[in-house]
Formats: structure tokens, sequence, C-alpha cells
């Protein structure tokens, strides 16, 4: 990756255990290193249980980090205290975009107040005038209709809903969104109008996005930079392209090789290739820049091998 | 080949608080032994009700005010509960989307791949015991024999499914209806599931019903496609003729607002504007037309009826009526023809 961008946010050495010390202890995030640029989507694939979730709650500090570092914008927010000021500051600067657009908003509470409660824990608005209007402008922001401001969720479908949770996150002028599988919830017609909602935003804002998923199709879509997690450990990680047109794990190219594919005479010929665990993985392993800009989870013998 | 299954103008209602909703307004298709049809639709088309219409495993509101479904020439719509049973995991079973409430965490799993057999009487329990833990080794669990005394919980998810499977071919059924049977599973366990019951098709001769969102997944499994929207079949064909001759508008928005890995970012994806109609209410005419950029006049006053493309193909749109005016389709669609053609010259 080229220095001269400016990373936003930087990961070093991430730890996210659970149970410490006890028989059923999980290594969820197992060191994990890596940096988000400016402006970039950062997409984190992997499949279910790979730590990738844990990832994304443990850098918007929804957990606190067993060990490692979490630089945003320069300043370590891995240690700040869960209620301090520090903590609500950095709570408006990074965001969260949930999975499921059911159970991520209340049901009792109506659109304008879900949206508005950003604005009101940071004191951003003076008046309930004000208020109102900044909630017809985030409505308008994500094609919703403004008049429905006072409906429940209950009102709206799953496509309408995630809806509300962007304009939620968008409510407080963030630097930085993470999305965590924000369409795998919804029907394949409505996904491409979320994502195209999303990148539109993104452009007008100039945000930065953390894209969480296990649809490796949209990701790569989505996403100038992809990281593959397996078992809590980043095995790989390039620019989106070289990624699919390149990939060097084993891991990566098992699923990339399951991809089901719209395309029948793709399907018919499509070799899938079987990972094995056992074989892959040993000490001494770590993930290095073997290519510029394309990081592997290797061994010196075999970083040596790309020079 | 032969029509095991014929399904006529299947009409489907639920009565709810709000009203009745019309969830299945006239389904007709039929399958032939050892084919595997692929039913694709969004949540609420009604894909799932159909194939539940065939089993009678409908919700109490349910009523199947209309229609036929002719297994071997009988109306399994007139059969009593009593011979329902006995058609129900023996001749005709089903595996669920999730393998996490579809077992029974209470019992063995080799117990729970046993019961259809017992339960239709054929064999004694040693003897279902044994194919039960033959059937567990064809679909993959290893150890088989040491694991029939495991519970659903020893088991991870992908595990599961294959014993949800187990349990719906133990009786080699005639039709395997799967309900989004890897929907819950990641894909590298997905593509093993598929594989599975491709191999077992060929093994049993097993006509399967595939029904899912996921246009890839139709495309590696399915023979034959149909393509549903707003409780109707719009188009249905082979597995090429949908995929590279598709004629629906619904059916190219579908293709289309999916990326391919070769999308690149700069196109901004093709979506769907809109949501589906409501059910409760169903439009006059045809119910895609109001998110269709393609839709005419008539499309909004009348129901299009299925226009022939071949033999095998058929799409319900006026826009393949003589008198419609040619249309210019997505991009995507368009290099889809190509690719038809190409297959057309090479055969």
């Amino acid at each position: 990756m080229a220095e001269d961008k400016e990373a936003i946010v930087q990961v070093k050495h991430l730890k996210q255990y659970f149970n410490i010390g006890k028989p059923n202890e999980v290594k969820a995030v197992d060191d994990v290193s890596f940096n988000i640029y400016k402006g970039e989507t950062f997409g984190l694939v992997g499949e279910s249980g790979s730590g990738k979730s844990t990832t994304g709650r443990s850098i918007i500090r929804l957990y606190d980090p067993t060990s490692g570092q979490i630089m945003f914008n320069g300043k370590d927010i891995s240690k700040i205290k869960s209620h301090g000021p520090q903590m609500k500051k950095f709570r408006r600067e990074m965001q969260m975009i949930f999975q499921d657009p059911y159970a991520s908003l209340n049901p009792r509470m109506k659109v304008k107040d879900i949206i508005a409660e950003g604005l009101d824990v940071h004191g951003l608005v003076k008046n309930d005038d004000e208020r109102d209007k900044r909630v017809r402008e985030l409505l308008d922001m994500v094609h919703l209709n403004p008049e429905h401001m006072t409906r429940y969720p209950y009102e709206f479908s799953g496509g309408q809903r995630q809806r509300i949770g962007i304009a939620r996150a968008l409510a407080v002028d963030p630097q930085f969104i993470i999305a965590d599988e924000p369409i795998s919830a919804l029907d394949v017609s409505i996904q491409a109008q979320v994502v195209n909602l999303m990148q539109d935003i993104q452009k007008e804002q100039g945000l930065t996005y953390m894209f969480i998923a296990h649809d490796l199709s949209m990701v790569k879509y989505i996403s100038d930079r992809i990281a593959v997690m397996y078992q809590g450990k980043i095995v790989e990680l390039a620019d989106a392209d070289e990624i699919y047109s390149h990939p060097l794990h084993p891991y990566t190219k098992s699923l990339l090789s399951a991809i089901p594919v719209p395309d029948p005479e793709i399907e018919k010929t499509r070799q899938r290739i079987d990972f094995d665990h056992k074989s892959s993985f040993h000490k001494g392993q770590k993930l290095q820049e073997v290519i510029p800009g394309h990081f592997l989870y290797c061994d010196d013998t075999k970083a040596a091998t790309f020079k | 080949m032969d029509k095991i299954l014929e399904v006529k103008d299947l009409h489907v209602n639920f009565a709810t608080y709000n009203g009745t909703v019309q969830a299945i307004r006239g389904v007709n298709f039929d399958l032939s032994a050892g084919e595997t049809l692929a039913i694709v639709g969004e949540s609420g088309s009604g894909k799932s009700i159909t194939v539940r219409s065939i089993l009678q495993l409908l919700a109490k509101n349910a009523d199947i005010n209309k229609g036929t479904i002719l297994y071997h020439g009988e109306d399994l719509l007139k059969k009593s509960k009593k011979e329902m049973d006995n058609i129900r995991g023996n001749k005709i079973s089903m595996i669920f989307q999730d393998p996490m409430t579809s077992l029974d965490p209470t019992m063995t799993i080799g117990k729970q791949v046993a019961e259809p057999l017992l339960i239709h009487n054929k064999v004694s329990k040693k003897e279902a015991l044994g194919r039960a833990e033959e059937v567990l080794r064809l679909v993959g669990i290893p150890n088989p024999k040491e694991r029939m005394n495991d519970y659903p919980h020893q088991f991870s998810g992908g595990q599961r499914q294959r014993i949800v499977i187990a349990i719906a071919i133990v009786d080699y059924p005639e039709i395997l209806i799967a309900d989004e049977p890897t929907t819950a599973l990641d894909v590298t366990v997905q593509a093993q599931i598929i594989d599975l019951l491709k191999e077992l098709q060929q093994k049993i001769g097993t006509a399967i019903i595939f029904i899912t969102h996921d246009l890839g997944v139709v495309a590696g499994i399915a023979d034959r496609v149909a393509v549903m929207y707003a409780g109707k079949f719009v188009e249905y064909g082979s597995v090429d003729e949908v995929f590279y001759n598709p004629q629906h508008p619904y059916t190219w928005g579908l293709l289309d607002s999916m990326p391919t890995l070769d999308t690149s970012e700069d196109d901004h994806l093709n979506s769907i504007p809109g949501t589906p109609p409501n059910l409760l209410d169903p439009p006059k005419g045809d119910a895609f037309a109001p998110r269709n950029e393609y839709a005419m006049q008539i499309d909004l006053e009348e129901q299009p009826p299925f226009f022939k493309i071949s033999k095998t193909h058929y799409a319900a749109t006026w826009l393949l009526h003589p008198d419609a005016p040619k249309v210019t389709p997505p991009k995507g669609i368009q290099k889809r023809f190509e690719k038809f053609k190409k297959l057309g010259d090479s055969k």
C-alpha cells in the first residue's frame, strides 16, 4: 500500500480472548495486525467463528481487548475507560451498522427518536425544531420518506430498516463506520439498493468503511482491500482484485473455489479446493508482506520464495 | 421422461388478522423422475408454501382453495391424513433450512435417522439402526457406528445438516424437497452439501425440488429452474435457458443485481427499486409492474399469460407479445444472450 496514505485505524497485535484461563478459553482474535486507510473500504471476510465480527466489535470497543493496540487517528483507544468523556468523543467518530435490521432497532421507539438518539447523547442539536430538521435530512439522505419519521420500526421492510440503521450511524457525523454483515439478512434485490446507497454516501461524505461479510462476491465489489480471516488470524490481506486473481493462502483458495457463481457453465467446470487445517498452520508463521501490498500468513522460508 | 408429480393451478390463501393473504396465486409445474427443479424467489414470494402444500405441512390458517397436486396421477389433496402420513418421509421427504431446529435435541442421532423406517413399519429395530448407520456413512459422518449414540449438539452445523439429509433419504424417497438446505451454512460447507446431494441423487435416483434465493447455488445444481414472484411463477425453463436467455424483467433484475466476480466497483449495481407487493391486496396486472422499468400500460391492467419461448422455456411477460415494442435489456443480460448464442452454435 502506498506510504502516503494516511491510516485512520491501526490495529497492532490485537488479541481478544474469552473465558481466559478456563477450560473453555476461546482465542476469538489471535494476534491480528492491519491498517485501514482514510477513504477506503476495508473488507473483512471469513466463515462463522473466524473472528471477523469480534475484530470489528473490539475495534469499536464493545469489548475490552485482551492485549494489543488499536490506534484511531493516531491515538491508542484500546484502553480508554468505558464511560469516560474520551469514550464519548470516540463513539461520535466511529459508528456501527448491524447485521439484523429486526433486532437492532428498538421496537418501542419512533424512527425519529432512534435516529436522533446519538444527537441527544452528544448534545448536537439545541431544540426540537433543529432535531426534527436533522432527522429529516438524514432520512432524505438514505432515500426514506421524511414524513415517516413518526412511525415505528415494524412499519418498515427489512431494507428500509437497514436504511434507518444507516441514518442512525450517520447522525453524529462519524469518520469511520464498521458495517457488520449489513446486507446478509436482506433479499437479493434489496441488497444492491443498500450497497449502492452506502457507496454514494461514502463518496459524498468521504467516509471510511470496514465491511464485514461472508458473501465474497459482494465484498469484492465494495472493497478496496480485503483481509481473509480464519480461526482468529488474518491469513491473507491484499487489494480486492489481487486477492481474487492471485490468492496465495490455501484457505483463501479453498474459500474462493466454494463461491457459487450464477453461471451454469462455470458451475459445471468448477473444481472445489479442499483445505486441510492441520497441514497449513504451524509455529513460526506470521502475516508478512510477500509481494508489495500483498500480505500472507506464512513462515520466513515460504516468504523467501516470493523474493 | 416420466412425470411423477404435477401441480396444477395451485392457490393457497392465509386467513390473517388483517385479511386474506393470497400467498399462492395459480402455480403450475411438473417434476420428472430423477431431475432437479430449482424454485428461486425472494422471501415472501411463496416458494416454501408451494412445496409445503405438496406435503400439506402448512400452518392452520392456510387454505389450499384451488388446484390439484398429482403424485403418479393421484391427487394428494384428496388423501386422508393417514394416507399422507404414509407418503411423507417415505415416498416424498423434506429437508428444512435450519439444521439447529429440525433435529430433536433429546434424542440420539441414530434413533432419529432410524425413526422414519420404524414409523413406516417395515423393518425391525435392529435392521432400522443398521440402515441408519449405512446412511450416516453415505452422507459423510465419520465413524458412524460410534457416533450413532451422540446427540445433535455434539455435531457441527454442517454435520447436523448432513444428519438432516440422512433422515430425509433413509427410506430412499422418490422425491426430495430441499427448502433452503444450505442457507444457514458457510460457503465451504455449502459446497460440500451440494456435492453430497448431487452424489446421492446419482446413487438413489431421487428427484429433487430445491428451493433457494441464491442464483449461484441454482446454477450449480438445477436441471430446470422456475422463478417465482408474488405467488406466481414468472419464468421457467432449463437452467441454460433461464440463465443465458432470460425473458422476464424480474429474472433480469435478479441476475443483474448480484455482482459477479468481474463486476468492477465503477459500475453501479443494478438494483431493483421498491419492494414486493402486499398480497393482502395483490395488484390487478403483472405484480412486478410497479418495480419494472420496462412496464407498459397493459402490465398495470392485465396479468400476462405464459408466452412460449421454446418447448421447455416459458415466461409471463407482455414484452413477449408480438405487438410489444422491442426493449433493450440491461448490459449484463445482453452478455448472457451472447453466451446463449454461442451455446446454441456449439450444439
